[in-house]
């Protein structure tokens, strides 16, 4: 009797827990294809009582959001790479290249871990204003060009290669650039697909910087936008839903996409302890 | 022979230079310069004209320590981090005992199921949760009142409105450190389990004996990564009760910190909040890194 019980009472457990996680989400879909004024109509509906892109339409055409999609797209796009190069060429050159310096350096790095990045942001502010950056994408972009967290992944993997493959490309002339180029960067391509999907997903919903950054409409990233939808559009619940199923939904693809990448990424990281 | 040491000396240091000029120019330098703006009272006026500005010593920090709003931020952040912190990560310790059982079926769907929340974004989802806090139509209230239980004003009740929003965080977070503890879990030699099977152990003393000795570092690791995490509460406040409220009931840290920086441009103000925050977090590090250390011995 107990044999047969605890499968499915556990079953049953992994179910409901299942349900209350998705169940936000699955409301936010559905009531963003509601008619206007469905979703907090009496009695309570769950489903919409017929399909309505509408509102959809409504913040493209008329709420211009897709200029925030682009620009989250852009911003995103551009910090992953240009964080992957700048990182992997850091964390490559930490794990395997001698030069001196080189432990106190990372050591230092390492313990820059410990500010959280409010700290830096007042400041920060101000230099990139003396610089011309604020209400600019670069002024998110730049900030964002390398990490430590990015260094320590890619130097955790790099120590991994093997030392001969290198040796053996150094002793047929090949430059160190070239060796980078042509052989680490191929090698380290899981680390790499872990690290741009943590970056990506970082960048695209970030929201305090670009909050600070971004002072113009025109200019904002989808998280801005649809916090600033929320002051003029509260009544409006099914377009609020629109908007953050549209802002979800790239960075819910890409997890499902790269799932393997992203979840090797967090116990990788874990190890460091 | 082409490239000697001295070539790798250069390469290393070309290597690693555009990265350390980004931390170094964007991160280090601004921490520094947050330290000088602290002890200056840089205002609005001193962004048009810096030489308006003066240093004015420890000032900020005594009028920090005399703010009544600022302990009141701090302590609404100790509270949703003293609360919100053990809920998810012993949910997360359920899901990852849950989805690692081997009697559990769709494992993979579950994890990913689980997952989910973690990789949306925390301002769209936090709208989401406002409307679902919502007193007349929010699909909480009205599944209470199916049982009977009269509408609550989750959001606008001071009472309320943090336990909503931990709610939100322990939601939003359970799964990312499910991950790792399932990764724990896997890491304890099955050899132990199946030896103190032999002995007629139980379920709740293998739980007791293996299981939770075993996950001991990772409970360190997460607790001080979540615990780091929620020090720095800012977008559920932000999004879902108007900036702080009711009665900052849920003004955070760094939610005054923004406000005092960048709605009222109090920069040298702000920057001695961000540091004092910063000391709290340190602090707090360094005390549960004692507490979990003395545990383990």
């Amino acid at each position: 009797m107990r044999r047969r019980l605890a499968p499915l009472l556990l079953n049953l457990a992994l179910g409901v827990l299942a349900l209350a996680t998705l169940a936000p989400l699955l409301w936010m879909v559905s009531a963003s294809l509601m008619p206007a004024g469905e979703a907090s109509a009496m009695p309570l509906r769950l489903l919409p009582s017929r399909v309505t892109l509408d509102h959809y339409a409504d913040l493209f055409e008329r709420l211009d959001l897709g200029r925030c999609l682009r620009n989250s797209l852009l911003i995103s796009t551009a910090v992953t790479a240009l964080s992957l190069l700048l990182n992997s060429l850091a964390g490559y050159a930490f794990a395997k290249l001698r030069f001196p310096g080189r432990a106190r350096v990372f050591g230092t790095l390492l313990a820059v871990l410990v500010v959280p990045a409010q700290v830096a942001m007042l400041p920060l502010f101000l230099l990139l204003r003396w610089l011309g950056l604020i209400n600019s994408l670069w002024g998110v972009i730049i900030p964002g060009m390398a990490s430590v967290f990015g260094i320590f992944l890619m130097r955790q993997y790099a120590l991994t290669l093997p030392d001969e493959v290198l040796e053996a490309a150094r002793m047929d002339g090949a430059s160190e650039w070239r060796i980078y180029r042509s052989l680490v960067l191929p090698l380290c391509r899981p680390v790499l697909a872990t690290l741009g999907a943590f970056t990506f997903m970082g960048t695209w919903n970030d929201f305090m910087w670009p909050l600070i950054v971004l002072t113009d409409q025109s200019r904002y990233t989808l998280p801005v936008a649809v916090a600033n939808l929320m002051g003029e559009h509260v009544q409006d619940i099914e377009l609020m839903m629109a908007s953050s199923v549209v802002t979800v939904l790239p960075v819910l693809v890409l997890f499902l996409a790269l799932q393997r990448y992203y979840l090797a990424g967090i116990t990788l990281g874990a190890v460091k302890e | 022979m082409r490239s000697g040491p001295q070539a790798e000396w250069r390469a290393g240091w070309a290597f690693i230079a555009p990265a350390l000029a980004v931390i170094l120019l964007f991160f280090v330098l601004p921490v520094l310069g947050g330290l000088a703006l602290s002890f200056t009272n840089f205002d609005i006026y001193a962004i048009g004209d810096p030489a308006t500005a003066s240093f004015v010593g420890l000032e900020n920090y005594r009028t920090l320590l005399t703010s009544p709003l600022f302990w009141r931020s701090l302590g609404n952040t100790f509270y949703f981090v003293v609360v919100a912190g053990p809920l998810s990560v012993a949910l997360s310790l359920l899901a990852a005992l849950l989805v690692s059982s081997p009697l559990a079926r769709w494992q993979g769907l579950f994890r990913t199921v689980y997952f989910a929340p973690v990789v949306t974004t925390l301002v769209a989802v936090a709208v989401v949760w406002r409307y679902l806090y919502h007193p007349r139509f929010g699909l909480l209230n009205r599944a209470l009142e199916a049982v009977g239980v009269s509408a609550i004003d989750w959001l606008g009740d001071p009472r309320t409105a943090m336990p909503a929003i931990i709610l939100v965080a322990v939601w939003k977070s359970f799964g990312y450190n499910m991950v790792i503890f399932v990764a724990g879990l896997q890491a304890i030699p099955v050899s132990l389990y199946e030896a103190a099977r032999i002995d007629g152990a139980g379920f709740w003393r293998r739980f007791w004996h293996i299981t939770l000795p075993g996950l001991k570092p990772t409970f360190l690791f997460v607790g001080l990564t979540t615990m780091i995490g929620y020090f720095q509460l800012f977008a559920e406040p932000y999004v879902m009760t108007a900036g702080g409220g009711p009665l900052n009931a849920t003004l955070s840290v760094v939610l005054y910190m923004y406000k005092e920086g960048f709605r009222w441009w109090n920069m040298g103000y702000a920057a001695a909040v961000a540091f004092a925050l910063f000391l709290v977090i340190l602090a707090a590090t360094v005390m549960q890194l004692r507490l979990q250390r003395g545990r383990v011995q």
